[in-house]
């Protein structure tokens, strides 16, 4: 077990408490920076699309995790991101002005979508979101001579400096330090007084009204910004399928992402980059264990979206604080052992269960 | 004459056909203790709420300084130098004692979120002051113990001590108090008057509070008002309050009542 001694505040605010922290962070880095020699080239386009996942993760968690409102369209936030970068970069824009382009488009759809979260909460919030999601959808499907409505719109591969991305390190990289870039911003937002406001408007709207917080403009801006993020992957994901269509932004996939950042742990950063690698590999394991099961199993339709659901329900049940409750509830046993009691930590739970009957 | 520090002017709200608070009217000066005393449901939070901008009223007016804040929005009135408690208590569950404090500090940010997001030098400076002054609540309400602890898992008596460092966190001008020794047991009452006294005197923050325990009230105000279904029964020093006619029937009503009730329990 660790104890920091501090003797400085700016321990408190340090990115790293301490060395353990820059070896364990340090060795991941480097692992995904090799990663590219030792995989496959499929598995390497799973990577990247795990750090575009990663990157709406990471907007969704800010949003729904830290703020506390519930988004059921950022499957649409991200159509938004990948048309505009779609659309741009064909007519021969450079991919950093398209990739900008997608991200203020989308987080002014994103400030648009949110205007009812200053009126509305909770579920009513998520239904108001979906129904503005379905109208993105459909506004992409109708707009045929822009976005090349149900047909679908094919997308160049990404081409910077006159040197092509198109490959899978190059382009495995671009997304990894997109990522990075994400959970750098969402760790600044949330070590400073922006993302405390977040947290006081998900814990107390009354009381953070009354320390002075403006719940317009924070709710406003946490919409803004989780909308960016989602049109930033929308870009990238648009130039690793390299082919968009409305169906691939559908409100089902706007459910995806929010099971994503639940089954990851809602209120952790760390949460999001799980929830993005779940959502990943779930399907991978599933395609693996097929063989494995019966034929009228592993043959039946929907058997993906079942699994999901499956998880989704024993999370919300036993760890409601997703992945990273399991983690660091496993890290106590070891830090503690041979001292760890079930119970210890009961008394949160028992108090966010009173909250929920609220 | 100058405008008085803080002046209720004839308040009233109204929820479909109660009449909540109705043409209440106070004034408190700079630096004393006021406190509102009352019978469940007399309308001592609606006050509050009045005045921290949650509820309109239907008429009157509340001025801090001889500015009205009746019309600002509720976001604003912190940053005017208003800072409140909640009766029940109402911190950020989900964060630490450190981070509560941190957001009643909200209103000294001096940072963009821009800035915040590239987590520049400058908003690392502004943390850091940011968190000085913070600390210097923590060491005033001994809140060290329980500085990196969820508000979530902490006791309640706890609870209401970082809820007045949050409150005093915003570095107020005006406190206002919300019931602060409700659900404190004997020693921590005593400790909430001592702290009441340390900010009045030391920190000359002028508090205005809700208080039901008349020893505290008795101990810590300069001067009480006592209101009864949202109007104003009477006005002036704890015992003045407390041994006025008005007062006594509205706790526990007048000797003709009482002896009708003894007559019919009798019969």
């Amino acid at each position: 077990m660790r104890f920091i001694f501090k003797t400085r505040y700016e321990q408190d605010i340090e990115l790293f408490q301490h060395g353990g922290q820059v070896f364990w962070y340090g060795l991941l880095m480097a692992v995904l920076l090799v990663a590219p020699l030792f995989v496959s080239a499929y598995v390497l386009t799973q990577l990247s699309q795990a750090c575009i996942y990663a990157i709406v993760a990471l907007g969704l968690m800010l949003l729904a995790g830290f703020t506390g409102q519930l988004s059921l369209g950022h499957a649409a936030f991200m159509a938004v991101g990948a048309y505009t970068q779609g659309v741009l970069v064909t007519a021969g824009v450079p991919f950093f002005v398209g990739i900008a382009a997608a991200a203020l488009f989308a987080a002014v759809v994103g400030i648009i979508v949110g205007l009812p979260a200053l009126r509305v909460k909770g579920l009513y919030l998520g239904i108001a979101t979906l129904a503005f999601g379905t109208i993105i959808e459909e506004i992409i499907a109708r707009a045929e001579h822009v976005t090349g409505g149900n047909a679908g719109l094919m997308v160049p591969p990404v081409s910077l400096f006159g040197w092509r991305f198109a490959d899978g390190p190059s382009f495995y990289y671009l997304c990894l330090a997109f990522a990075l870039a994400a959970t750098l911003i969402v760790i600044n937002l949330l070590r400073s007084p922006t993302g405390r406001a977040f947290v006081a408007i998900r814990d107390s709207e009354i009381s953070a009204q009354s320390m002075g917080v403006n719940l317009a403009f924070y709710k406003t801006l946490s919409f803004a910004i989780s909308a960016a993020f989602a049109g930033v992957a929308g870009a990238l994901y648009a130039h690793n399928i390299r082919f968009l269509s409305p169906d691939q932004f559908t409100v089902v996939q706007s459910i995806e992402l929010v099971m994503m950042v639940v089954i990851g742990g809602l209120g952790s950063v760390h949460g999001a980059i799980y929830g993005a690698a779940f959502l990943i590999a779930l399907p991978q394991v599933i395609n693996a264990a097929k063989p494995m099961l019966p034929t009228f199993l592993a043959e039946a339709t929907g058997l993906q979206p079942t699994v999901f659901g499956a998880v989704l329900i024993l999370v919300v049940l036993f760890e409601p604080l997703g992945i990273y409750g399991a983690w660091l509830k496993t890290r106590a046993y070891f830090d503690l052992f041979p001292f760890y009691r079930k119970g210890m930590f009961r008394r949160q739970k028992a108090f966010q269960k009173s909250d929920r009957l609220k | 004459m100058s405008a008085p520090f803080f002046q209720a002017d004839s308040i009233a709200v109204q929820f479909g056909g109660l009449k909540a608070v109705d043409g209440v009217s106070f004034t408190v000066d700079k630096g004393e203790v006021f406190t509102i005393i009352g019978p469940n449901g007399a309308g001592k939070t609606t006050v509050f709420n009045i005045i921290s901008r949650i509820y309109n009223p239907t008429a009157g007016r509340v001025m801090l300084e001889g500015v009205e804040i009746t019309k600002l929005p509720a976001h604003r009135v912190a940053g005017l130098g208003i800072a409140r408690t909640f009766q029940n208590i109402e911190l950020f569950e989900h964060a630490t004692v450190l981070q509560n404090l941190l957001i009643g500090a909200h209103v000294h940010r001096t940072t963009t979120p821009l800035a915040e997001a590239l987590f520049l030098p400058s908003v690392k400076r502004a943390e850091v002051a940011l968190r000085e002054k913070v600390e210097e609540v923590i060491d005033l309400l001994d809140l060290a113990v329980h500085r990196d602890a969820m508000v979530a898992g902490l006791p309640y008596g706890a609870r209401k001590v970082v809820e007045l460092g949050r409150a005093l966190c915003t570095r107020p001008k005006l406190l206002l108090l919300d019931e602060p020794s409700s659900g404190l047991n004997v020693e921590e009452t005593e400790d909430m008057a001592f702290w009441i006294e340390d900010i009045t005197r030391d920190l000359g923050i002028t508090v205005v509070m809700v208080e039901h325990d008349m020893t505290l009230v008795s101990r810590v105000s300069d001067r009480v008002m006592a209101m009864n279904q949202g109007r104003v029964l009477a006005m002036g020093s704890p015992s003045e309050v407390q041994h006025h006619p008005a007062v006594v029937e509205a706790y526990i009503g007048t000797p003709a009542a009482a002896e009708a009730v003894a007559e019919r329990a009798a019969s």
